[in-house]
């Protein structure tokens, strides 16, 4: 088997056993990235070079017997809207084409003090602002199943990048299931914390009371490993939980007897844009953890369906503040204006595209004079009821579940017109990050045409434990084959050994 | 200002605290410097920057609030206040709201004729300070600027906004208001304060309506004038003479039938005038809402104690002090106040010296040194060594003339007043004393004929002449006496 | 709810954007519609109910004030700046007082 298709858990074996050198591991990545990147556009900027003398230097305190981080060699994709210090990052805008930051996000400086191995910054849509990357000002970013569809968004890069192994583990973001959405299109397991466990501090803000960090892999070992890095208290976010984070590896082979799995009623009703193959590939999944001891309940979040509406007002407030500060004047892109004012508007105008307008132009509606309480004030009053909703659905149930989207990856372009339609994808993601809950999305089947369906689960708060030890069961008992296939699907690497 | 119109003030103060750190970042904090070398990326608004609140800010922030007798709020947030400016580095600000730290209190003025006052505060609430522009061009104001430069080392300066209820009527009490505020800060320690430098800076509300007839207060319902907002006045005087402009340009306006309008106002310190900066439209719209990068403050009652427990002596608690204490006039104890000489005179009483001769002494020829010499006197003199000067004269070991001397010798380090006094003592001698007054005699001749002619007040002259004549050093008691005998008795 | 050309145009003055009527007129249905849906959550929270602005909630996170730490230099300090002039952000002319 290929190097690229190894998990990352397979990966740090085989590196300690000096079966393999960090070095040849990256460099396997980097060939594939090489061959395949131009069909899936998954990456914005590639720092192969520093990412070679980062394995190097791997490969070197591993001869010397040094002590290594638990991610000790493991190439990781960094989406485009987490700061590298000395690598340009630009949130997939033409706003800060050139903007190099000059510190790590701390999600980022976790990975590396991990002695993780990073690649490059992958795709996404502009500030994250998307569900299909479309929204991306650099170019197009494609489904490794079939890419004349969407990988999803916002992280779209980041999880085309896993699904077309280019990297064992990625890192992206997730604000109202961009992570989960991009990860249930593409075959690959996405996992978003609890609110307040990874630091915000360096990921590029859409909307702060929403946005967290979280990983894609292959695997739910792998996802949670990376989670591991990532997560944790830092003073520098004070929204961060000052909390200790438990070994999320402690659970996954614990399987799920006697455990509560509460299905909810809500997500499960379909209507209309709900893809039946989605339904059935969740039902099914629900006799499999019967099957295998859980105690599988019916939950209910009555106030679900108020969650989007709620979170197009929330997020587009927040980001319509957040992003104030691009203006031409500090950082990033300037167009000319006889007056300070106008420069700002002017570079405003060609530096963002039409979605970020959009949101922009939303959440200064919402904002302004006269609205704040029937918009912003209200929408936050939903947030205590969808939490009060939770509240009762996990006294009733010890994890959640439902589908992650109501679709399997669509097609390029197909969304592109209608921006309601595109945020329904998000429908189902919504809930969880209002109330702050760890979420994840797992592959759990195909639909008719062979595309991959994600189950969603969430934990409690703080629960990321009981979510990943569920996740974990399912997968085993599933053991799909995740690898990319169908017409339009991206050659699988070939099977040579490096 | 004419009689039949009263002027509605209300001061907004903002004070840089003098923490160590900016209010959401670890950068320090410190005044001046090359442009841009206080600057770190949370200052900038760097993408993906985030802030973090100053503990000591929101301590200070109480204790500015508790010294202004303000409720200290269970909970408050801080908002964003959103406006596109260049030199604020997120194109917000970071602010309180509906919710401030420090919420209603008061502040009690005494006047020049010796009247109190109270001026409500309406609130202390804490923010960032914003960066600064310079405007180049031909004029260096922002008209007729070619382009501007931008230093952002004051963005994130933790600031207090202190605002007072529309309670002050006149130049004066704003003055008052101004300067009791000033001293309460400085008393607490949390900024140095200074008007001339901005770090305390005073915009002023200023409207007027009809004054109400003799004897009768206006109902507390009475509404107010339309009113222009002055900004730039940098000094307490600048403070009285803006006020005074605005009340009578818009006593000339109403006389005028014209309405005045809702403006901002520049004062122009040369010309002494104010002048439209900018008129309030309805496009100020600032989208306040609750900062989702930070949570609540919360004070518990047990912290917003320990915090009571910290504050000092307050000005007017001192003051009052100074009177009831020390029998000092009001006008002495506010000298003593402003020239931060009180703690010398509480050190100079609790080593035994007399109360009312070291205010005196205080309040002139030590406040003048340090007028002159721009230094607290009380890293030259402790409170031990000058009491020590007042028993030197109470026994009469030194004239007044001596003692002026030895003091400037202690300030000068040249050691106590008990060793430098032998070299200034008095000189009680009257053998040698009539000797000199002798000479004095010869020399003014006329002055004593004066005296023999029975013109006491032709005394003095001579008097002055024997103290001249021995630096100082004799005893005025002999001299006066000597002379009345010589006079009477030739 | 309907958003006329001129509302789309206030808003975007307030948000420093300077569309052209092209985007005006497309945003103006665009944003009802969108704010139509989101109206959804104007009836259903009681006036009882407390907002919430974090899942997770915190009060009291403070910096301690004698960690300072070392600024960037001022040539970080602009090291993106689109015009820089001495370590300053040049910016053209500025029209309008702040507050
Ligand atoms: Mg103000
Ligand atoms: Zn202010």
């Amino acid at each position: 088997m290929s190097l690229v298709t190894k998990s990352a858990a397979e990966l740090t074996k085989a590196m300690a056993a000096k079966d393999v050198s960090a070095v040849e591991v990256v460099q396997a990545h980097l060939d594939r990235i090489d061959a395949t990147d131009d069909q899936t556009g998954a990456w914005l900027t590639l720092t192969a070079d520093q990412a070679l003398a980062d394995a190097r230097s791997v490969d070197d305190r591993r001869s010397n017997n040094e002590k290594l981080g638990p991610l000790a060699g493991i190439p990781v994709a960094i989406k485009d809207v987490m700061c590298t210090k000395g690598t340009t990052t630009t949130a997939g805008s033409k706003i800060l084409e050139h903007f190099i930051p000059p510190y790590d996000a701390t999600v980022v400086a976790n990975i590396r003090a991990a002695d993780g191995i990073i690649l490059g910054k992958t795709n996404m849509d502009e500030f994250a602002m998307g569900s299909s990357t479309e929204n991306s000002a650099y170019k197009v970013c494609r489904n490794p199943w079939d890419t004349d569809r969407v990988p999803g968004g916002s992280s779209g890069g980041s999880a085309a990048a896993v699904a077309g192994f280019h990297a064992p583990l990625s890192l992206g973001t997730d604000t109202g299931g961009s992570i989960r959405q991009p990860a249930s299109v593409t075959g690959t397991v996405g996992i978003k914390p609890t609110y307040g466990r990874a630091s915000r501090y360096g990921l590029i803000a859409f909307a702060s009371s929403l946005d967290q960090a979280g990983t894609f892999g292959r695997t739910v070992a792998d996802a949670a490993a990376g989670l591991q890095v990532i997560c944790g208290h830092d003073p520098k976010d004070s929204t961060s939980i000052p909390k200790d984070v438990p070994d999320f590896s402690e659970g996954l082979h614990n399987g799920v007897e006697g455990l509560r799995v509460g299905v909810v009623k809500q997500f499960m009703e379909g209507g209309e844009g709900v893809e039946p193959g989605v339904i059935a590939a969740v039902n099914a999944s629900v006799e499999r953890l019967d099957a295998l001891g859980a105690k599988i309940v019916e939950v209910e979040l009555p106030h679900a369906e108020y969650g989007l509406p709620a979170y197009y007002l929330i997020a587009p407030s927040e980001a319509s503040a957040n992003l104030s500060r691009y203006d031409g004047v500090r950082y990033g892109l300037r167009v000319d204006g006889d007056t300070t004012h106008e420069m700002m508007a002017a570079t405003r105008a060609a530096g963002f595209g039409a979605e970020v307008k959009r949101r922009i132009m939303i959440g200064t509606y919402a904002l302004s004079a006269g609205y704040f309480d029937a918009y912003y004030g209200q929408a936050q009053k939903v947030r205590t009821l969808i939490i009060r909703d939770f509240d009762a659905a996990f006294a009733q149930a010890d994890v959640l579940v439902g589908p992650t989207c109501p679709t399997t990856a669509f097609g390029l372009g197909d969304k592109t017109a209608d921006p309601l339609a595109m945020y329904l994808n998000d429908i189902y993601a919504v809930p969880a990050s209002l109330a702050g809950m760890p979420a994840m999305s797992l592959p759990v089947g195909f639909d008719d045409a062979g595309l991959p369906v994600g189950l969603q689960l969430i934990g409690p708060l703080l629960g990321e434990g009981v979510m990943l030890q569920t996740a974990a069961a399912l997968e085993a008992e599933l053991d799909l084959d995740l690898t990319p296939q169908g017409p339009n699907a991206l050659a699988a690497p070939s099977k040579d050994t490096a | 200002m004419s009689s039949d119109w009263e002027a509605v003030i209300g001061l907004e103060v903002h004070v840089e605290l003098a923490t160590k750190t900016k209010m959401f970042s670890a950068c320090p904090n410190s005044f001046g410097g090359d442009p841009n070398t206080r600057v770190t990326e949370v200052d900038l608004g760097l993408p993906g920057t985030l802030p973090v609140v100053n503990g000591r800010a929101v301590e200070y922030a109480i204790k500015l609030g508790l010294a202004l007798d303000c409720e200290i709020a269970p909970s408050s947030e801080f908002h964003r206040k959103n406006y596109f400016y260049p030199d604020m580095p997120k194109n917000y600000q970071i602010s309180q709201y509906d919710v401030p730290i420090c919420g209603p209190g008061h502040l009690d003025i005494t006047l020049l004729d010796g009247t109190d006052k109270r001026v409500g505060i309406t609130r202390v609430h804490m923010e960032e300070d914003t960066g600064k522009s310079t405007h180049v061009g031909e004029s260096g104001r922002i008209h007729g600027a070619e382009y501007s430069l931008v230093d952002y080392n004051r963005a994130g300066v933790p600031l207090l906004e202190c605002v007072s209820e529309p309670d002050i009527r006149s130049a004066e009490e704003a003055q008052a208001y101004l300067t009791e505020l000033r001293a309460i800060v400085l008393a607490l320690g949390i900024s140095d304060a200074k008007l001339e430098e901005g770090s305390m800076r005073c915009d002023a509300n200023v409207s007027i309506r009809p004054a109400p007839r003799a004897g009768n207060a206006h109902d507390p319902g009475e509404p107010y004038g339309t009113r222009a907002e002055i900004k730039n006045m940098n000094s307490v005087r600048s403070l009285g003479r803006a006020i005074n402009f605005e009340i009578t340009r818009q006593i000339d306006v109403c006389e005028s039938g014209g309405d005045v309008i809702q403006e901002t106002r520049h004062w122009n310190e040369d010309a002494g005038t104010t002048s439209t900066l900018r008129r309030k439209e309805t496009l100020d719209d600032y989208r306040y809402f609750p900062d989702p990068d930070l949570v609540e403050v919360a004070p518990t009652p047990a912290w917003i104690e320990e915090i009571r427990a910290t504050l000092p002596e307050l000005p007017t608690a001192t003051r009052h002090r100074l009177v009831s204490d020390y029998a000092l006039s009001h006008a002495d104890a506010v000298t003593l106040y402003d020239s931060g000489l009180v703690a010398l005179l509480d050190a100079t009483v609790s080593e035994g010296g007399d109360a009312a001769d070291a205010a005196r002494w205080l309040a002139n020829e030590i406040s003048a040194w340090q007028n002159e010499t721009g230094e607290p006197a009380v890293e030259r003199l402790s409170g031990a060594h000058l009491a020590q000067l007042l028993s030197l004269v109470a026994d009469g070991t030194l004239a007044t003339g001596g003692a002026r001397k030895v003091l400037a010798d202690v300030m000068a380090g040249k050691g106590t007043p008990a060793e430098l006094a032998q070299s200034h003592a008095q000189v009680s001698d009257e053998d040698q004393i009539a000797a000199v007054i002798d000479q004095v005699i010869a020399e003014q001749a006329d002055a004593a004929q004066k005296v023999r002619d029975g013109n006491t007040k032709a005394m003095g002259a001579l008097v002055g002449g024997v103290m001249r004549a021995t630096q100082g050093k004799a005893n005025p008691g002999v001299v006066n006496k000597l002379l009345a005998e010589k006079l009477t008795t030739e | 709810m309907a958003l006329s050309n001129d509302d789309v145009r206030h808003v975007a003055r307030l948000a420093q954007l300077d569309l052209t009527d092209e985007e005006v007129e497309g945003l103006a249905p665009q944003l009802a519609g969108i704010l139509a849906y989101a109206e959804k959550v104007s009836t259903v929270a009681a006036d009882d109910v407390p907002p919430t602005s974090h899942a997770y909630p915190l009060a009291n996170i403070f910096r301690d004030d004698d960690n300072v730490i070392e600024p960037l230099s001022p040539e970080q300090v602009v090291a993106n700046a689109p015009e820089e002039q001495d370590n300053q952000f040049r910016v053209p002319r500025i029209i309008g007082d702040p507050t």
